[in-house]
């Protein structure tokens, strides 16, 4: 049966055929929709998949870990950055190994179309001596996801699937299975020698995971995803990588007349790569992201191949492929086409018409007209667009949660007026323990936790903290005197603005929270009532 | 067969339900298709596209080459030229022509329409006001599909199938005013 699906719902999709019992995520573009994809999916209902959000990445692996742990499937889906708030348990995770099959699910974000970093998730699998499968189709994706299961289980590791955003957001007809695998049942084969990495424990796990770095090699060497390719022209070597693939099959309609070398599966397959190299004059390498491949070709001696990339000009340093910038790497005349209008100017997102965040701003900026250096540590959120015009009301966005601790340590360096603006989710996420830091020194800052009721930015999933943040406030030790909630309309500009000055002037660790539903999030509410 | 064609206009304008419509009369024709879609940020108030790609042979890149869409549908004109690079030579364009003006330095509408007329395969449509006039405020959108029906390719016949299909789920009352919009999308296009 064939359907039409997103990269990320034929994940999802794979995922539930392949006997998964849960999903742990936290939402990120491009990754939110295979979480919402099994969160609807009739079958995973109907198994009790479990699919609620999580508080963030790290909860996310942990859980999967745990659910490994017990002998059953599960997937963790973040963006790639959220590798980074995962980490710890993401590389720790290669020394306990798995016993019901894992696959953590990263979906990479080039040329940043929603991100703040190009980063990319192959070094982390490397990283952590973990095998990393990379579809190169919507329908290869669906495909390995039950080979990724399987493989986790055979090899007793977890099994990183690296996509990025053409991938994730990109629809296809893809071939699906009639027959679901069935999940797993629950066991009690892990072993605590494997999972409590005490130092004597870990040293022994340690080599058992470098050890079988050559059976991950080999296996990557032999896998149907690593393809050669032959060709009459050996002037010219090509390698593929996922999606770089499609785009070197566009280019040539009627087949390439180079050799093409397709990688889909790491640890890279260095004997297929020295079959390419000893055959062609010279290597292209093409790959979405960062030149992880073409570096580790390159090397430091100089060998005797000459490589081509992103490192020698031939394709973009920065940025996501195209079949265009690809088209100009393998030395084919572009198609004649049209010069850019000129008169077309660019359209930035806005925060929507209506939105709470709109009036924090509001707010917040005339307040601080009042001061003289005053400054705004701003978050991950829909509330970043304050940077831009008319608000320019944030000075900085790092990453989840670095508003509250930066306006901390800007408060530390003797900065006053020094106030925080963060979302719920995102304060869930990572604001609360730097809360905990600024309370216990009761350092002087103003926080903001602007509270929509959801994660907006994503398109409004649950938020983990929804009528609980004052509660988690007091719990960290903030007093009632210094803890307020207003409701951010232009009607109570008076009181919110008096409060913001109030809490700046005051010598210590405040937290305001304007709480007012996501206008996206109420416009569907009210829509999903009517249709009632 | 083979038809690239660029959707694009600004987030929250339903580009993507005239994608879903084409994408399913070019499933149940068997047809390959590819449909890169833009989630995330930009839908709120910025520029938004789609690529969708759809061919009797299998496809490969799912993004469209410069130079090499057949199409642009547009809900928006100054959105229409931010794409015309990847438009063919011979290709059309199929915009709304009312201008959707969220920026403060939005053109001068006779710039945007002297760039629209210097190319030799245009339609323009004031969808919002066709829309209005005939009392099925929400499906501005397929009323541009529909004209770019003969540019895409795809019988009419089988956009309408794909549309009962499509809106069946929300009931008669909205597939009835998706397919008037159809119809008078496709009487534009003389």
């Amino acid at each position: 049966m064939k359907r039409l699906l997103l990269g990320d719902e034929a994940i999802a999709l794979g995922a539930l055929h392949a006997g998964l019992s849960g999903v742990y995520a936290y939402p990120g573009t491009p990754s939110t929709e295979i979480t919402e994809f099994i969160q609807s999916d009739p079958l995973a209902k109907e198994r009790k998949v479990h699919s609620r959000w999580c508080t963030n990445e790290k909860t996310a692996m942990e859980a999967a870990l745990g659910m490994s742990f017990m002998g059953k499937r599960a997937l963790v889906c973040m963006k790639h950055v959220g590798l980074n708030v995962c980490a710890d348990p993401f590389v720790n995770s290669g020394i306990t190994g798995v016993n019901g099959g894992v696959v953590v699910l990263v979906a990479d974000d080039p040329s940043m179309h929603s991100s703040q970093d190009e980063q990319d998730s192959r070094f982390y699998g490397k990283f952590a001596m973990i095998p990393t499968f990379e579809p190169s189709s919507q329908q290869e994706a669906y495909d390995m996801m039950s080979v990724a299961f399987d493989y986790s289980e055979q090899q007793k590791l977890p099994v990183l699937m690296r996509v990025v955003t053409r991938m994730a957001h990109s629809r296809a007809a893809v071939e699906v299975a009639s027959e679901p695998r069935p999940e797993n049942a629950l066991n009690y084969n892990a072993e605590a020698s494997h999972w409590v990495l005490l130092p004597a424990n870990a040293r022994k796990r340690n080599i058992t995971l470098t050890s079988q770095q050559a059976i991950l090699e080999t296996d990557a060497q032999q896998s149907p995803y690593n393809r050669y390719i032959d060709g009459d022209d050996k002037s010219m070597g090509i390698i593929a990588s996922g999606i770089a693939f499609n785009y070197v099959n566009e280019c040539f309609p009627d087949g390439s007349p180079y050799p093409i070398l397709k990688i889909s599966q790491y640890p890279l397959p260095k004997g297929l790569v020295r079959q390419l190299c000893d055959a062609c004059d010279s290597v292209l390498v093409v790959e979405d992201g960062q030149p992880f491949i073409e570096d580790m070709l390159r090397g430091v001696m100089p060998g005797n191949t000459v490589v081509k990339g992103r490192l020698t000009g031939e394709l973009p340093r920065t940025g996501e492929l195209t079949p265009d910038v690809v088209r100009n790497a393998l030395g084919l005349p572009s198609q004649e086409c049209y010069a850019p209008c000129e008169d077309v100017v660019p359209r930035p997102p806005a925060l929507c018409q209506g939105c709470g965040h709109r009036d924090v701003y509001t707010a917040l900026n005339k307040v601080l007209l009042d001061y003289e250096n005053p400054r705004v540590f701003g978050d991950i959120g829909c509330y970043t667009l304050g940077f831009l015009p008319p608000f320019h009301a944030i000075h900085s966005c790092v990453d989840m949660g670095a508003s509250i601790t930066m306006a901390k340590g800007a408060a530390d360096a003797g900065q006053w007026p020094a106030v925080a603006v963060i979302g719920d989710s995102t304060f869930t996420h990572s604001g609360m323990t730097g809360l905990l830091d600024a309370i216990n020194e009761n350092a002087n800052i103003t926080v903001i936790i602007s509270d929509n009721l959801t994660t907006g930015m994503t398109g409004g999933q649950d938020s983990a903290g929804t009528n609980k943040f004052e509660a988690i406030c007091r719990g960290l030790g903030l007093s009632d005197e210094h803890l307020h909630v207003v409701v951010p309309l232009p009607k109570n500009m008076d009181e919110i603005t008096r409060i913001i000055k109030q809490e700046i002037e005051y010598q210590g660790t405040s937290v305001i929270i304007p709480r007012r539903e996501c206008i996206q999030t109420f416009q569907r509410h009210l829509k999903q009532k009517k249709a009632k | 067969m083979k038809s690239d064609i660029i959707l694009c206009g600004v987030g929250g304008q339903g580009i993507l339900s005239i994608a879903t419509v084409i994408g399913e009369a070019a499933m149940n024709e068997n047809l390959y298709i590819k449909q890169a879609e833009v989630h995330g940020m930009s839908q709120r108030g910025g520029d938004v596209q789609s690529n969708l790609r759809i061919s009797s042979d299998p496809i490969n890149s799912d993004l469209i080459a410069k130079g090499s869409a057949d199409v642009i549908i547009s809900m928006e004109p100054m959105e229409a030229l931010r794409y015309l690079p990847y438009l063919k030579k011979e290709g059309w364009i199929i915009t709304s022509s009312t201008p959707f003006v969220n920026i403060p330095n939005y053109p001068d509408m006779e710039k945007i329409n002297a760039n629209l007329d210097q190319l030799p395969n245009v339609i323009r449509i004031d969808i919002e006001q066709m829309a209005k006039d005939n009392n099925i405020p929400r499906s501005a959108n397929i009323i541009l599909l529909g004209a770019a029906q003969k540019a895409l390719g795809i019988e009419y016949q089988k956009l309408e199938t794909a549309i009962r299909s499509i809106f069946g789920r929300k009931g008669e009352a909205v597939v009835e005013a998706n397919i008037k919009a159809l119809a008078l999308g496709k009487e534009a296009q003389k």
